[in-house]
């Protein structure tokens, strides 16, 4: 039980990084790696600011303007520098892999002894509840699991609702119609690159906050802990548009959060049937790649078809 | 209203693709007139729109528009002053946002998006109003994804939306030349009642020389990156379509002659 619960909680916390790849991949159409370095900074820059003795919701919210700021310059290296898209994440990417040494000082940062959101949510649950656990349909199940359980998803239900109001402003709409097209936001006089920089900044700063608090729930940062997470983030991305099958707004939102908990899921199930953990990355790539070609594929059955009667 | 003055633009300069579309072109338009740009293929009459528009700087020569000097002005502030349709009828709509998102959009067309509500109640009641002047049904369907939407719907939708804040200088890049002729011919019909209705000075690129003739009350012949015929008021009026095609013949074969010189030049002298 206490598996399923981490397994969920897990996927909440991701659900930010899933959101942040679904604007930068969906709504703006951008292939942006910098993700893998910017959820290690939120961790970083929260982690050091909270062994420091900054408040947990300040080092929190830190983490997440640190986000901001490594998305921005991903957008300014691709949209004023006219570099690549690619190239502009790899570049920023590696950069933030030194900084994030930089500023954890060292790889790993424990946080076991600090006072982070989540220990603050543990206290609270335990002064409120007076018992280290409670049953919970016939699972003995510890009030700090639930208490973070409970706590996640509203506040992710609370990110996602700012994020569906803001993609509806003049702002929010003009930022998706410049992923859809470019040329036409222009003629109409919004600038197209400053809209990419905002995207991606308001991404990263979500997979920043992912970072900064998956961190503070697995007691931890390392200065490793990004590899592979675009290729998540996306795998839940994708499972979540299965789920909803539409790419509207609301229902895309819902739909990353869906799929970034499933996916968790899925993982968490691979790993007790005896998964080797480091395969799980190959996996999820392979996955991906299944997920990306799958639709071609069924759109060709009926040449197949065709081609398998004539023969 | 609108003033060119000597513009030069070379695609691809110093390369063997060279392209030297615009050469010295000088063109006056006033306010409130309909003005018809018509040329042989590579003329460079989308060349002009686009330096009109800003898709990029001109090489030489100065763009005023309204009195002012828009040379140097980026393509998404010209939009300020700018009111755009496209040849093709997807470049002026995003697919993936609904009809109801699109127009918002164009209703702030140059004004600053801050993170007020991109449709609030009264401008949707517009926008109802609006559409339903298409006859094409389109008002109970405003939160549909405009990408499932025919050519001609969008091309239309795209027109109201270029002028649904009146722009100083609308501009129609041939802009039913990919359309089916029914839809070719509402979008005409739509584009002359909203030109009319709201005085709107207008420049429109056209492939068809029965709109050159009918439409307007100017009309400008390019031809190499220069105006070669400026038409207006009685001779505009009396212009027929077998006259420019004539007149269309006449430049194909001094080309042709220019060419055939060049040739005989060549074989003398080199």
């Amino acid at each position: 039980m206490s598996l399923l619960i981490g397994a969920l909680t897990i996927g909440f916390i991701l659900s930010l990084l899933a959101l942040g790849v679904y604007i930068s991949f969906r709504i703006f159409d951008f292939a942006d790696i910098t993700a893998e370095g910017s959820i290690t900074l939120g961790a970083a820059v929260t982690s050091t600011l909270l062994v420091a003795g900054w408040a947990p919701l300040a080092a929190t919210a830190m983490g997440f303007l640190a986000g901001l700021v490594s998305g921005s310059i991903t957008g300014i290296l691709a949209m004023q520098f006219q570099i690549n898209r690619l190239l502009s994440g790899i570049i920023t990417m590696t950069a933030l892999y030194s900084v994030n040494l930089r500023i954890m000082g060292r790889s790993n940062i424990p946080l076991l002894n600090e006072k982070t959101i989540v220990s603050q949510t543990e206290m609270l649950a335990q002064s409120w509840f007076r018992t280290p656990s409670v049953t919970l349909l016939g699972w003995e199940v510890s009030v700090r699991d639930l208490a973070l359980l409970l706590v996640i998803p509203l506040f992710i239900t609370v990110v996602c609702v700012l994020l569906f109001y803001f993609f509806r402003t003049n702002l929010g709409t003009a930022m998706r119609a410049t992923g859809d097209n470019a040329q036409m936001i222009r003629a109409l006089g919004a600038d197209d690159r400053r809209m990419v920089i905002l995207g991606l900044a308001l991404s990263n700063g979500l997979i920043a906050l992912s970072g900064a608090v998956l961190a503070q729930y697995q007691g931890f940062a390392d200065v490793q802990m990004g590899i592979g997470m675009v290729v998540w983030g996306l795998a839940s991305v994708i499972i979540g548009e299965a789920l909803v099958g539409t790419h509207q707004l609301g229902f895309a939102i819902t739909g990353a959060v869906m799929g970034s908990v499933l996916f968790r899921l899925l993982v968490a199930v691979a790993l007790r049937w005896g998964l080797n953990p480091n395969d799980l990355k190959l996996i999820t790539a392979a996955f991906v790649f299944v997920a990306l070609i799958l639709p071609q594929l069924v759109r060709q059955i009926p040449d197949w078809k065709r081609r398998l009667a004539r023969a | 209203m609108l003033d060119i003055e000597n513009v030069h633009k070379t695609f691809h300069a110093r390369t063997a693709h060279e392209v030297r579309a615009l050469q010295g072109l000088s063109v006056h338009i006033d306010e409130g007139s309909f003005t018809v740009v018509i040329g042989t293929n590579g003329s460079g009459k989308s060349t002009l729109l686009n330096a009109i528009a800003g898709t990029f700087f001109v090489d030489a020569g100065r763009v005023r528009i309204a009195g002012q000097d828009v040379t140097r002005w980026p393509e998404c502030r010209r939009a300020s002053l700018l009111g755009r349709v496209f040849q093709n009828p997807f470049s002026g709509t995003a697919p993936s946002l609904s009809i109801a998102e699109n127009l918002a959009l164009a209703s702030r067309r140059g004004e600053r998006r801050g993170l007020g509500p991109a449709i609030p109640a009264r401008l949707r009641r517009r926008m109802g109003e609006v559409v339903s002047q298409l006859k094409m049904g389109l008002e109970d369907r405003l939160d549909t994804p405009i990408g499932t939407l025919s050519g001609g719907q969008r091309q239309a939708l795209t027109l109201l939306m270029a002028t649904w804040q009146k722009p100083r200088l609308l501009l129609l890049d041939e802009h039913t030349a990919a359309l089916d002729p029914k839809s070719a011919e509402q979008v005409v019909a739509l584009s002359e009642q909203v030109i009319a209705r709201d005085h709107l000075t207008t420049l429109m690129v056209t492939h068809s020389m029965q709109q050159a003739a009918r439409l307007g009350d100017r009309l400008v012949m390019m031809h190499q990156g220069k105006v070669l015929l400026n038409l207006g008021g009685a001779q505009k009026r009396r212009v027929r379509p077998e006259e420019l095609l004539a007149r269309f013949e006449e430049v194909r074969r001094s080309d042709l002659l220019d060419e055939s010189a060049a040739e005989m030049l060549a074989r003398c002298y080199v």
